[in-house]
Order: structure tokens, then sequence, then C-alpha cells
């Protein structure tokens, strides 16, 4: 099939503002969109800059606005987009050269909550019990793949970009809900912020942009939840 | 820019974490990556980390010790053999203290299932080793790995792509790195530097592994006059998704998914009656092969069959769920209605860079270290795996000789001085970027890359012989000298992503000559090396090692002896 990409491209060392790039691809409708990126970058104009890295959506390199909608380039079919396909970076945060953007202050909200498991208590010499139903509770938050999709495309964020966003609490809850974990109440007392969970309006872009179909709205309710059943 | 430290490390996948993580509190320490550390390639491993923890049925590291040695066709050393082995369970519980989601028994302990090649009592039938966390234990492993390296506040240079190693007075002086995001070239003055930059599968055309395993860090130590070990030796995983290379884990034959040919025949009774689909993986890529030169391959074509139906959905969903949605999105296809097809891919270098047991990079014959010099992970030939990996034991390399590695490395940069930078430390790398961004060639990188991977594909892959590698040779020749007239589009300096791959295609084709060399020179078949004019093994010519040294006339081999304690080469039936 023949695939016209619109990319919106941007080269802060060029150009004064950004511009639209059309590109037609000859391809299979099995390919992936990245690979018809690829195609462009390596056979029509070399400039083309984009991360990328595992090409089959484990890494979290190419999330970018795909027809409006945030997705990995390399979890979408051509066959899906149709003949004409419009690429642009995700959204909220800075642009520093085509469709990749700066990436640090999401992971500093990454950061910010703590992502790590928290214990006092003597570790055993083998390892810690845990039931495959305690298990079972934060299985969802543990596929994270920090690709930022969920974050850029919540309007919340966009708005105050202050605001941890979606994947910092994902994070978050995949910690709060481990039976292992001690550190529960500083996480929260972190997410009880009025840049924490609160400034979620329950939009469910999130949910949708997901990569990995993790259910995001729901995690962000279960520790707004925890949060008010915290200290009765 | 100049910037120094104690200690610096290269690579932030899981090896590099490992010796970061045993590193932290004993100096100055950086890691420089390419990549933001979450999105490496040990992210995508799958189906375990092989462990005798005997959760689920009596294990013990010697039966491990044996598989190991036995599924590498006798080249693997032993001595390092026995250290992974042992060391794989406290590194199973660290994880878990650290906070790794493993899956769960019913009563609550890491969960164990079976993984080609590891066996009970020494060969007697299969046995649940492999510790997993569903289809996605790599990624468990690396997030773990980076989230306590944010906790430990690890010191990480994101995007910044090694361009050169320093060696001076016989000692490693540092690394020279290019940061992407401003295209200023660095030098890292460091006492220690430890290599962990991974494999590189994309020599090949179809591979399990990311765009970004191009063997970086085995072409920077290649032209600083280091060998590369055992190079011959690629793993070709069986089931790699059709065309497309994405890999579909051992795990899904470990829950008992079966191999078809084009006649419905599970073919592996005929090829490895014992173990059937879960012999080692060297065995059943050749066997796929075998079907279908056959002309048993599906339609004629060149795969066969993985069939899990029979699993049934609550085992996909429970405990393969990443593959079944794979399968679903790129084959468009429910694993559970219709068999997958799949062909052997590209998988893992079992060469490397050789190092001792404290994961210090050894030069020569008789194992001389290169003071300072580290290497961990796939970059690295401890060697563990032989002339054939076992599934699962590759996550156990990176974390066991990661931590050595940083371990040892923490002791030499507490007993050794910063040694004097070479004249013009940056040099070589400012001359490669500048001559790269002038030039005016006009050859497409992307041409090269794409011979070279058709090529070692079909002349340096599951099976090779004198008469296809002599053409690779040439082959390889007339790439370098393509690649002499390769152009660079992008002139500019910030994310300069294209001028990366050029580099990274340039380390390639270096390494490729390394490969094809030693392959050539190999004249018998073991583990994955497979020669159809050489069938068979030949212990009193080749139980030994390879060493391939960058000379100007080529690529010049020399050999260097297994170290063999408990187990005598026999021969290898399963
Ligand atoms: C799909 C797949 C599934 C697998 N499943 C399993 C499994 O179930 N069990 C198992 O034991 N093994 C498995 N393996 C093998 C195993 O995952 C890898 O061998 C292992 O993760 C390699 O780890 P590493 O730390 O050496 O390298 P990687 O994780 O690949 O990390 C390399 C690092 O080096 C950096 N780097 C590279 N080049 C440069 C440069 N020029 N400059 C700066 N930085 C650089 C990268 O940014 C990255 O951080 C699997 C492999 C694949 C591909
Ligand atoms: S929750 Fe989903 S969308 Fe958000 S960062 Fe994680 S993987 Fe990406
Ligand atoms: S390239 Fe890794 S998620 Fe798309």
């Amino acid at each position: 099939m023949k695939v016209t990409l619109k990319i919106r491209r941007f080269n802060p060392e060029k150009d004064e503002k950004p511009w639209w790039g059309e590109y037609e691809v000859e391809a299979e409708p099995t390919e992936r969109l990245l690979d018809a990126l690829n195609y462009v970058k390596w056979y029509v104009d070399g400039t083309l800059t984009y991360r990328r890295s595992c090409a089959h959506g484990v890494c979290g390199s190419d999330a970018m606005l795909i027809n409006g909608r945030n997705a990995l380039a390399c979890k979408v079919l051509l066959k899906s987009v149709g003949n004409k396909v419009t690429v642009e970076p995700m959204r909220g945060l800075r642009v520093i050269k085509d469709l990749l953007v700066d990436l640090e202050p999401f992971f500093e909200k990454y950061k910010q909550v703590k992502p790590y498991l928290i214990t006092h208590s003597l570790t055993p010499e083998k390892e810690r019990m845990q039931s495959p139903k305690e298990r079972e509770v934060f299985d969802d938050t543990t596929r994270c793949i920090l690709c930022a999709a969920c974050t850029t495309s919540c309007p919340s964020f966009w708005a105050n970009p202050e605001y941890v966003g979606p994947a910092a609490i994902v994070n978050a809850h995949r910690f709060i809900f481990d039976s292992r974990d001690e550190g529960r109440e500083e996480r929260l007392e972190i997410l009880n912020s009025s840049d924490g969970v609160w400034r979620c309006r329950t939009i469910f872009n999130c949910v949708d942009a997901c990569p990995r179909g993790i259910n995001v709205t729901r995690a962000i309710g279960e520790v707004k939840k925890a949060l008010l059943f915290r200290k009765v | 820019m100049y910037q120094r430290y104690d200690a610096v490390i290269v690579g932030a996948g899981g090896a590099g974490l490992m010796a970061a993580l045993n590193l932290a509190g004993h100096g100055h320490v950086a890691v420089i990556s390419k990549l933001y550390p979450i999105r490496s390639h040990t992210g995508a491993a799958q189906g375990g980390i092989g462990a005798a923890l005997g959760n689920l049925e009596e294990d013990h590291w010697e039966w491990h010790m044996f598989d190991t040695v036995k599924g590498g066709d006798y080249l693997a050393d032993q001595d390092a053999v026995e250290i992974l082995c042992r060391e794989a369970v406290e590194t199973v519980y660290e994880l878990e203290h650290w906070g790794l989601p493993f899956s769960r028994t019913p009563d609550g302990k890491i969960a164990q299932r079976p993984f080609g090649g590891h066996t009970r009592e020494y060969g007697k039938a299969p046995v649940r080793r492999s510790c997993y966390a569903a289809d996605r234990t790599g990624h468990m492993i690396l997030q773990t790995l980076y989230q306590q390296g944010i906790k430990n506040q690890v010191h990480f240079y994101n995007e910044f792509h090694l361009l050169d190693l320093l060696i001076e007075q016989g000692r490693c002086a540092g690394v020279v790195a290019l940061c992407l995001a401003t295209g200023e070239i660095y030098t890292f003055h460091a006492k220690a530097v430890i290599l962990a930059t991974g494999g590189c599968g994309r020599i090949y055309r179809v591979t399990s592994n990311a765009l970004a395993l191009t063997g970086d860090g085995m072409a920077v130590a290649l032209r600083r006059g280091i060998p590369l070990e055992d190079m011959e030796f690629f793993q070709f995983h069986p089931t790699g998704i059709y065309k497309l290379g994405i890999l579909l884990s051992e795990a899904a034959r470990g829950e008992g998914g079966i191999l078809r040919n084009r006649d419905g025949e599970r073919f592996m009774q005929r090829y490895a009656p014992t173990l059937l689909d879960l012999a080692p993986r060297d065995m059943v890529s050749r066997a796929i092969y075998r079907e279908v030169q056959q002309g048993r391959g599906i339609d004629g074509k060149n795969y066969v069959h993985l069939d899990v139906r029979h699993l049934g959905s609550e085992v996909l969903d429970q405990k393969l769920p990443d593959i079944t949605d794979f399968v679903r999105t790129y084959l468009g296809i429910d694993p559970l209605r219709e068999p997958v097809p799949v062909q052997p891919t590209a998988h893992y270098a079992m060469g490397g860079l050789p190092t001792d047991l404290e994961g210090r990079v050894v030069i020569d014959e008789k194992n001389t270290p290169l003071p300072g010099l580290y290497a961990a992970g796939e970059v690295a030939c401890v060697s563990v795996h032989g002339a054939n990996r076992l599934g699962t034991n590759s996550l156990v390399d990176i974390l066991v000789f990661g931590r050595r590695a940083g371990r040892h490395a923490g002791k030499y940069i507490e007993e050794n001085d910063w040694v004097p930078l070479p004249p013009s430390p940056d040099g070589p790398a400012q001359d490669l970027v500048n001559q790269l961004l002038s030039g005016n060639g006009n050859e497409r990188a992307a041409a090269i890359r794409d011979t070279l991977q058709d090529e070692m594909m079909d002349k340096a892959g599951v099976f090779r012989e004198a008469k296809g590698l002599e053409a690779m040779q040439q082959k390889l020749r007339e790439l370098r000298q393509r690649y002499r007239q390769v152009k660079v589009e992008d002139r500019g300096r910030k994310y300069n992503t294209e001028l990366l791959e050029v580099i990274e295609l340039g380390g390639m084709i270096e390494i490729s000559e390394a490969l094809v060399a030693g392959a050539l020179a190999r004249q018998e078949s073991r583990g994955a090396h497979s020669r159809e004019d050489f069938p068979k093994r030949d212990d009193p010519g080749w139980l030994k090692h390879s060493l391939a040294y960058q000379t100007p006339k080529g690529i010049e081999l020399k050999f260097k002896p297994v170290t063999i304690t408990k187990f005598e080469p026999k021969e290898r039936k399963y």
C-alpha cells in the first residue's frame, strides 16, 4: 500500500518555527508505523529525528501523537491508520527536534514518588512471602514502561505542568499496593499535595493512550481511595 | 569537555546497573548510556532467570552447572560456570529483596518453570528452574535495578554515546563519548571503566534484538587492540515471529507449546527424543532449518508453526500475556485458535570481550588483565555460555558478573590512581565526527547495512561452510570500501541520530569481520557454530577459545585453552 506520512518537523538549529513534511512510502499493510519512519530516515531524509529501540512495544522509546492520539509508533500497524497519517511529537513536553521531546521533567516527576521498595523490617535469608492474590493486586501497574503517553495526553497536565501526572501515580500505585512495601504513608503524603492525585479529573485520555493496556484511571482512583480512607 | 570520575560504567542495562549498584558508595561513579536506562534491551527479556532454588521440586546448583556446560557443548570455562550457578541463587533472592515482583507459587514462594536444556539429575528430565514474572522477567529486572539506582542516587549521563576507549601505559584511562543533546564530545577520565554495552544482533537481518544493539562496545575495544573471544558462536533462537524476528519466549514451550511442520508433525521427536521441544536452542533452530530444507516448512516456505492452542486462555493470559499480545498485534492472529508462524531469529552473542572471574578484561592467551578495564553482560565473554547459551542464563550472567565487576572495580579505584590521559584524548573521536559531518560521499548507510544484514544471515547464520564464509569476507571488504564513501545528510550537532547510526554501522562491519574470521577458521561443528563441511565436533583440534585481533592486515586469530573442572566433554545428546 501507499501511505503518506505528514510529519511535524522542527530543527531548532535551522527552523524558526515548525513545519509539515510530507513523505510518500510504499509499504506492506502489516508493517509498523516505525518501519515507515525508518524508511523515511534511511532512504529519504536522514535528518528526521525520533527515538526508538526495541521495535516491539516494550522499551517505551517511541510514543508520539499519531492521527491525534498518543501511541507507540512500533505498535501501530499501517493498515490501521489509513492512507494518510499525521505524526506529531507528544504534547506538553518541550520539543527538542522533530518528534523528540525533553523527557527530563517527566522522569523528575517519576522520581518524586519514591519509585522503589521501602522496607524497615529485617530482610529474610530467602524470599519474602507473597501470595498470588497479594501479587495480583498490583500486577497491572508493574507493567508500565515509562513511555509518557498517558501523562502527555492528559488535559490536567497540559493545563498545569506541575501536576505529577498519571505515569508517576501508576508507579506509586505499584508500590503502595505491594504487600511487601512499608513506604505507603510517605508516598501517599507526596501524592496528597495540590499537584498530586487530586489534579486528576478522570478524563480517561490516559487509559486510551497506554500502550500496555494499563487501567491508569482505575489505579489513580485506588490511590485516591487509599488517601480518603487513610487516617480515619 | 573534561570530566573526572573514579569509575565510569558504559551501559545501563542489567549488567551496567548491577555494576553501578555494587560500586555505589565506593567513590565518584558515573553511568553513561546511549539510551535512557529504562529503554535498555534487558527490559525485553521474557522467560526467566535460572537459579536452583528448588521451590517446586528438588534442584541443585551442580545440576544447573552440568546443564550449562553440556548446553554450551563443553566450551564454557567450568570455574566460571560454577560461580554462575552458585551465585544465581543469592542473586535471585537479592532481586526479590529489592522488590522484584516475581510470579508466585500457591504458598507464596518465587514461581519457577521449565526451560530449554535445564534438567534434573544430569539430564534425566526437564526441571522447573526458571524464576519468572509472567513473561516480563527482564522488564521487572530492569525496572527494579533502575529503581535501586534512583534510591542510591547513581549519577547517570543519559543519551551519551561511547566513541572511544582510552588506554595509556598499558592501563585504562577512561572513555570518550558524544552527548546527543548538544553534540559535544566529552572525555571521561577514570581509574576504572566497566563496559556493559550489550549485544550486536543487528548485524543480522532477522533478529530479536533492539535497533540499538549494534555491538558498539565490542567495536570500540577491538579497534584499541583488545581481542574478541569466541565471536563465531552466535545463537539463533528458534521461535522468532516470521519475518519480524520478534521473540516468542521459550517459556511458550516451557509451558507446553509444541513445534509442528507442514504435516502437523511434532518433528522434535526425531531430533531430541528426551527433551523434545525443550532441547537447547541451537539444536531446535537447526531442526527447523532441516525441516524447511526437506520441504516440510509451512506451505513450503521457510517457517514452521508454534502451537500453543491447547494451553488454554488461562495459561496464555496469566503466564504468557505479552507474547500473546505480540502475536495478536503483529500477526493479527489469535494464538488460541491458530498456530503461530515462527522462524529462527538472531538472538545472542556468546562471544565478546574476554574477561576473568572478576570481570577484568584479559587480552591474551595467558589471560593477562588490562588494569582498570572491566566488561560484563552480553558484551563480555567470561565464558559461561561456551558454544551455546541456555535460556535464562544470560540474566544470571549479567547480574552475577555485573556485580563481580562492580565489586572488583570498587577495590581497584581505592588502591590505584588515575593514569595520565594520552595526548589529545578526544582527538580520534573528534576526527571521526568531523570527517563524517563534512564528507561528500554518496553511499547510503542504510543500503550498506541492508546488504550486511542479508549477507550475514545467509552466509554466517545457523549453517555455515567455507565457500559462503569466504564469499562473506569478500563482501565485507566491499562494504568497508563503500563505507568510506558513506554520507551523512544531517550536518547538525544536536540530536544527530543519523550520525550515530552511521558510526554504529562502521562498528557492525568490523565485528562481522571478527565473527566471520572465527567461523571460517573453526573447522568443526560445536554448539551454535554448525559447519556443513565439518559436521562433527573435534575436541582434539578445537576444544579451545578463539581470540580475534584487529590488525592492519585484517583479523588475526589466537587461541586459548578451556578450563575444565568437573565435567569431561562427552557427546551431546538430549
Ligand atoms: C527478546 C529477548 C528476550 C530475552 N529473554 C531472556 C530471558 O528470558 N532470559 C535470559 O536469561 N536472557 C534473555 N535474553 C537475553 C538477555 O536479555 C540479554 O542478553 C541481556 O539482557 C543483556 O544485558 P546487558 O546489560 O548486557 O545489555 P543491555 O540490556 O542490552 O544494555 C546495553 C546498554 O548499553 C548501552 N549502550 C550500548 N551501546 C552504547 C554506546 N555506544 N554508548 C553508550 N551506551 C551504550 C545501552 O544504552 C544500554 O543501556 C533475551 C534477549 C532478548 C533480545
Ligand atoms: S502507564 Fe502506560 S502510558 Fe503511562 S507511562 Fe506507563 S506504559 Fe506509558
Ligand atoms: S521502539 Fe521500543 S517501544 Fe517502540
